[in-house]
């Protein structure tokens, strides 16, 4: 028994730390990579709670996680960066940093939130939840560090990686399969929001703008 | 045997379908109105109908309040669009394809908030109500003018850390109620979890309410969680304007008061009377500041909204039978009084071509009949008598000061404030010297005369059985 929370909370602990490592990428193509690895470490997480509490939809939460957002969406989104030609570099801001810091207060509120907690049926969770909680925050906070829109929409799927964690977490929650669904197909409208209207001004206001001015160096 | 609630959620549904088949935009229009009208009549059977509660839906004397104005207003919205949205072709903002996909999202979107106001599951509530709100994102940034999209955008981005941070009190919840009810469905069923609430975990709730309250407050537009709400007014369509100003806020104030009648039946939990009144007067007080450097009508109006449902929030947080009453009670004029509104600014939109109040001038010389009963609607909101608006404003701040004279101050100030700039900014609108151009209104006035109407009819006199039926609903809110 002990074993299995082990590794639940293993694969938990290794997203919080793609958390932080989304934090740090300089550069766009990196901020991506490191959203496709928490996703497929969710993706294992989320397996590992429906293999070991014998709880078979889960799989296809897992399943979901694993091939539209470990896999399709962040390809999606490399292809649109490159189509659009806009800027590699993560506009920050807030240096890194001053945002590793904010980060590590973050996962410190989690943790003394979820604390206070009492024992009980639910303190099995409790742990997870924190870790979620902190991955949570650690979303809302790269959306609010990092301008452009597409980093704000990997910080918003970061987001919601931590809340099927959490809902995972929560055992017997019905209702965990669909509302990844509902979050899936949430997420891939807004890609595909970006990729069909692609959002000009916003990348116009924030990247075109650098992209000029680096071209008028060069000549 | 089929059910009222059933069709009220389902025949939205079926009508999109329905609608994005139907490639003309004006079959399309009629369709529309006549499945609001459907659904309308569905609600009004359910105020007549049995109460039951299910393992999925729930139908109590509070919820029908909040489902008779949704469809009631929905059905008006769809009339006054109807006659309103075949401008915006001809003056090429809209595409007959895009009109199309408009109709069928419409439908989808009155579907999903009476999803959300039926669900006796919290999971099925809050996906209705995301599904509503993501509808609006698309709405808003219909147009596609840049600052359509930036609009959406930023309403998309405040919205989802909302529906996170919503979801992530529906977990802890569904924690709070599992130790009791068990895991599955039961520990998910808002009944179930209100009944048990005073055997549950009060630290996990009081948790779990911090969470509901900033993600649903981020969706009635509490301050400081508002800012997404004045763009995805000024920028969308105005009968969209029009729903969510009138609903789509009562809605989310809906959802959150389910949840703080569950932690209200645990007295260890905190009490959430006291930071609904703080967060409700902090919102109130500002955005009534806030209306006097509006140049926009619409963000006006959005502001306006704001100061209202703040004023909501803080009457459901004093509680007790009378001034829920009295938050009920303006939630039902203010849903009716401000989707009228809208309808006028749509008028006035069409007839100047802009929706800036500085091109917006002498209305009385130009417009008549539209600036009398602009004028009318606008005396309405700022709370004048003999409006019903009026008779709710003043018996939220009786009771409030039955209880607490000194508070009862703070929302008189605000109401003060808010009425001043509304005040000033009609003299700017109906009077002066006319400017710009003065084109032929089309759309029909029928739904804001009617709106007007009824709020008249509830300021002068309130049906007795009426009052019953909100007082029912009020003890239910504890």
């Amino acid at each position: 028994m002990n074993q299995v929370y082990d590794i639940s909370h293993l694969l938990a602990g290794v997203m919080l730390v793609t958390s932080f490592a989304l934090l740090y990428q300089q550069r766009i193509a990196a901020v991506l990579n490191a959203f496709a690895a928490q996703s497929i470490v969710l993706a294992l997480a989320v397996a590992w709670a429906a293999w070991s509490e014998s709880r078979p939809d889960l799989f296809i939460t897992a399943l979901i996680a694993f091939s539209l957002k470990g896999v399709v969406i962040p390809v999606a989104l490399h292809r649109t960066v490159a189509r659009l030609g806009i800027h590699r570099e993560v506009e920050k801001v807030v240096g890194v940093g001053a945002a590793l810091m904010v980060g590590l207060a973050l996962t410190a509120l989690a943790q003394a939130l979820v604390v206070k907690i009492a024992q009980g049926p639910a303190s099995q969770a409790r742990e997870e939840l924190a870790l979620a909680l902190a991955i949570i925050l650690m979303g809302f906070l790269m959306m609010i560090v990092r301008r452009n829109a597409v980093t704000q929409i990997v910080g918003f799927m970061s987001m919601e990686n931590g809340l099927i964690l959490a809902a995972t977490g929560a055992r017997g929650m019905p209702l965990v399969v669909e509302i990844s669904v509902a979050f899936s197909v949430l997420i891939a409208l807004f890609v595909f929001a970006v990729f069909v209207f692609r959002i000009r001004e916003r990348f116009d206001t924030i990247d075109i703008e650098a992209l000029d001015r680096m071209r008028g160096d060069r000549r | 045997m089929i059910h009222a609630y059933q069709i009220v959620v389902a025949a939205p549904y079926v009508a999109a379908l329905v609608l994005l088949a139907i490639p003309g935009y004006r079959i399309g229009a009629i369709a529309n109105v006549a499945a609001s009208g459907v659904t309308f009549a569905a609600g009004l059977w359910l105020v007549f109908g049995e109460r039951s509660v299910g393992d999925y839906a729930i139908v109590d004397e509070f919820n029908i309040v909040f489902i008779t104005i949704n469809t009631l207003v929905g059905f008006t919205t769809a009339l006054f669009s109807a006659s309103y949205i075949g401008h915006e072709i001809e003056t090429g903002r809209l595409t007959p394809a895009s009109l199309r996909f408009y109709h069928a999202m419409f439908q989808a979107m009155m579907g999903s908030m009476n999803l959300a106001l039926v669900a006796n599951n919290i999971g099925l509530m809050w996906v209705g109500l995301e599904l509503a709100t993501l509808i609006t994102v698309v709405m808003v940034g219909l147009y596609r003018t840049p600052q359509a999209i930036e609009a959406a955008w930023k309403y998309f981005i405040l919205a989802s850390v909302g529906i996170s941070l919503a979801f992530f009190g529906t977990i802890l919840i569904y924690l709070a109620g599992q130790p009791t009810l068990g895991e599955g469905v039961p520990a998910m069923t808002w009944s179930l979890l209100q009944a048990a609430a005073g055997r549950m975990d009060p630290a996990i709730l009081d948790l779990a309410f911090i969470f509901l309250l900033i993600g649903y407050g981020t969706k009635v537009g509490l301050a400081p969680l508002h800012a997404w709400l004045p763009d995805a007014h000024a920028e969308g369509p105005t009968p969209i304007s029009a729903v969510l100003s009138g609903l789509l806020l009562n809605v989310a104030l809906y959802a959150l008061l389910r949840f703080k009648m569950i932690v209200a039946g645990q007295p260890a939990a905190l009490d959430p009377g006291p930071i609904m009144i703080v967060m409700g007067l902090v919102s109130l007080i500002f955005a009534a500041f806030m209306l006097y450097q509006r140049r926009d009508i619409k963000r006006l109006f959005a502001y306006s909204s704001i100061e209202h449902m703040g004023l909501m929030v803080f009457a459901f947080g004093m509680g007790g039978p009378l001034a829920n009453f009295a938050g009920l009670l303006h939630m039902a004029m203010h849903s009716l009084t401000k989707s009228g509104i809208f309808f006028g600014v749509g008028h006035i939109a069409q007839a100047k071509g802009s929706q800036r109040i500085a091109d917006i001038k002498g209305l009385s010389v130009t417009h008549p009949r539209l600036a009398v009963a602009f004028a009318l609607a606008v005396f309405a909101i700022s709370g004048l008598p003999p409006f019903g608006v009026f008779a709710s404003e003043f018996l939220i701040l009786t009771t409030t000061f039955a209880r607490e004279p000194w508070l009862a101050l703070l929302p008189a100030f605000g109401l003060l404030v808010g009425f001043g700039a509304l005040l000033m900014r009609l003299q700017d609108t109906i009077f002066g010297e006319p400017v710009g151009p003065a084109h032929r209104v089309d759309a029909s006035s029928v739904p804001m005369v009617l709106h007007l109407l009824l709020v008249l009819a509830a300021g002068i006199y309130l049906p007795p059985a009426l009052v019953a039926w909100f007082r029912r609903a009020a003890e239910l809110l504890g």
